[in-house]
């Protein structure tokens, strides 16, 4: 279905557990990748099973584009909203094999369309995998199973509960391609649950923060992540840092670097393979990022920008203070000590050196 | 330790008791094991515990019971008066009846087990993918909950086979109606036929440890086999 405008909206007391709240407002892009990040206890996976109709507790009012789910005295079960749900560990089911896990949701549509099997099973690299039973699979290939039978059903909304939590590390490197890959494939909005910066960082197109059961924060991962309020309420740390998007200039061969533009000055990185006017996606550090009063010339670090300090914010370290500096149209977070700080005289407005020691290309 | 034509007999009503029983316990534990296994009422307790009581009660006290209540004067007695089939006491459906309460936990408690180790998750898996509750039930629920369908069946014949109590109650010993196997034995033993008790019990030994066998030994293969 093209041109679905998805709004999804629910303001709503849920009682699961004791204390706890869920009590947001919220609307997601038609396409592309929601992440939904909190901390464990946030209310992540009560607001996916909500959004499911797996929650019948709740109140409020869910609407996806022109088609009402709940409120207004309607409730549309879970079964009727065409929702792809991928949940957090295996959810094949195992009396069945993997064909028949696939086709189970394909089969129980109602209006005839043509079938995506081939394309989706060979997206997912799971065409071996067919006359499997679940049991026999590794913890990778189940999820690849699961997210290719919530696609295969045409769903009009994917819902994804933290589907690499339960992963080591080699199987999420495996599945994270896969997902990237996804809103260019296929035109839904998809909310994503992580309790991950690395995989916000790596795949949302859009942003939502919860905190005890409360929305914090929203918008484009850009600006919220460099919004300095955010690090200190999520206690981020170590992990708090921005994402750029950028443009390959150059391939250095003879030094194994890239040149790399983005809207705010160029950085050098290292060769990641990725070719000439290419778009990549960046994660820099607010830990690796050092400022300085002038540019230094005689130092190791190759990315100096001229940067302005826009905003300076507390840590939750009592030592390390968090400032937010402007890059033409970018922003970027340095965690410098405070009293660093106080001896550069740091204020909003000030012309500082960002000096960036290290760059991740997540994609 | 031959088996005479009246063993035979008692042997062959046993079976047909223990069939029906067993078929008429399956379809009326599913739902109740279904709904058990599921429900978040306050009835849940009660119903238990009524579907429980004759685990602890003796056969005498249901049998007795049951044989007031399908009296003339009593509410299972009138309404088969009422429908027709006369009264069930000292009748083969009067045991049916009797067989199907004092069997029904054996049915209706590994059922329910097996529904709650199938758990709310697949179920919830189903549902996303477009199954409604009696697909998700045909589909998922029974499927995965096969080797609890399994030890029910066997479960329910077996203790119905092996019942005594409840069948003096409410059968009396009538030939070809309402003399079990167990009731023969019984019979053989107060006439000092000991050579033929021996033979029927035997072959109900045999029986119960060959059952009990295949129970315990497919529990071992579903708890390796089935893993979710």
């Amino acid at each position: 279905m093209t041109g679905l405008s998805a709004e999804l909206r629910l303001s709503m007391p849920v009682a699961a557990g004791p204390g706890f709240a869920l009590d947001v407002a919220l609307t997601v892009p038609d396409r592309g990748i929601t992440a939904v990040f909190g901390e464990s206890g946030s209310g992540k996976t009560t607001l996916l099973r909500c959004l499911a109709g797996l929650e019948r507790a709740a109140e409020g009012r869910i609407a996806l584009g022109e088609t009402l789910w709940q409120g207004e005295g309607v409730f549309v079960p879970t079964h009727r909203r065409r929702v792809g749900y991928v949940f957090q560990e295996s959810s094949l089911l195992p009396h069945l094999s993997v064909q028949a896990n696939l086709r189970f949701g394909e089969r129980r549509i109602r209006e005839a369309r043509e079938s995506e099997f081939a394309r989706i099973v060979d997206l997912l690299g799971i065409g071996e995998l067919l006359q499997s039973f679940p049991q026999q699979l590794s913890g990778g290939e189940r999820q690849r199973v699961a997210i290719a039978r919530s696609l295969l059903q045409q769903p009009r909304l994917l819902l994804m509960d933290e589907p690499l939590a339960a992963l080591d590390l080699a199987r999420k490197q495996e599945i994270l391609p896969y997902l990237e890959a996804l809103p260019q494939q296929f035109d839904l909005p998809i909310v994503y649950v992580t309790h991950s910066l690395d995989e916000v960082t790596r795949l949302a197109d859009y942003l939502l923060v919860l905190k005890a059961g409360r929305l914090i924060a929203s918008g484009e991962p850009e600006s919220v992540l460099s919004d300095l309020a955010l690090p200190q309420r999520l206690q981020l740390g170590d992990e708090a840092g921005t994402v750029l998007t950028a443009r390959v200039l150059e391939r250095d061969r003879d030094w194994h670097l890239l040149r790399l533009e983005f809207p705010g000055g160029e950085l050098w990185v290292r060769d990641s393979g990725h070719e000439p006017s290419q778009t990549i996606r960046l994660r820099i550090l607010a830990r690796d990022v050092s400022l300085a009063l002038s540019s230094h010339q005689d130092s190791s670090i190759v990315n100096r920008l001229p940067a302005t300090v826009v905003d300076m914010g507390e840590d939750g370290d009592p030592a390390m203070q968090l400032v937010k500096l402007a890059l033409g149209e970018s922003h970027l977070v340095a965690r410098i000590s405070r009293r660093s700080a106080h001896q550069l005289a740091l204020e909003s407005g000030k012309s500082v050196w960002a000096q960036i020691k290290s760059v991740a290309i997540l994609h | 330790m031959g088996l005479s034509e009246a063993d035979l007999t008692a042997i062959f009503l046993t079976l047909r008791l223990a069939s029906v029983v067993t078929i008429l316990l399956l379809l009326l534990g599913t739902p109740l094991a279904w709904w058990l296994a599921r429900t978040r009422s306050l009835l849940k307790g009660p119903i238990g515990a009524l579907v429980a009581l004759p685990l602890v009660l003796p056969p005498t006290v249901l049998g007795f019971y049951l044989l007031v209540a399908m009296g003339p004067n009593g509410p299972l007695g009138q309404f088969s008066s009422a429908v027709g089939l006369g009264t069930l006491a000292f009748s083969f459906w009067g045991l049916v009846v009797g067989s199907v309460f004092y069997s029904m936990p054996f049915v209706v408690q590994p059922l329910q087990n097996a529904f709650e180790a199938v758990g709310s998750r697949p179920l919830e898996v189903a549902a996303t993918l477009g199954a409604g509750p009696l697909d998700r039930f045909f589909t998922v629920a029974l499927p995965l909950a096969r080797p609890g369908f399994v030890t029910a069946t066997v479960l329910g014949f077996a203790h119905t086979v092996g019942e005594f109590g409840v069948v003096l109650m409410i059968g009396g010993n009538i030939p070809g109606q309402t003399r079990v196997v167990s009731v023969q034995i019984y019979d053989h033993v107060e006439a000092l036929a000991y050579d033929q008790a021996h033979g029927l019990a035997a072959l109900l030994l045999g029986f119960s440890f060959l059952v009990l066998m295949l129970v315990y030994g497919s529990r071992r293969r579903a708890g390796t086999g089935m893993g979710w």
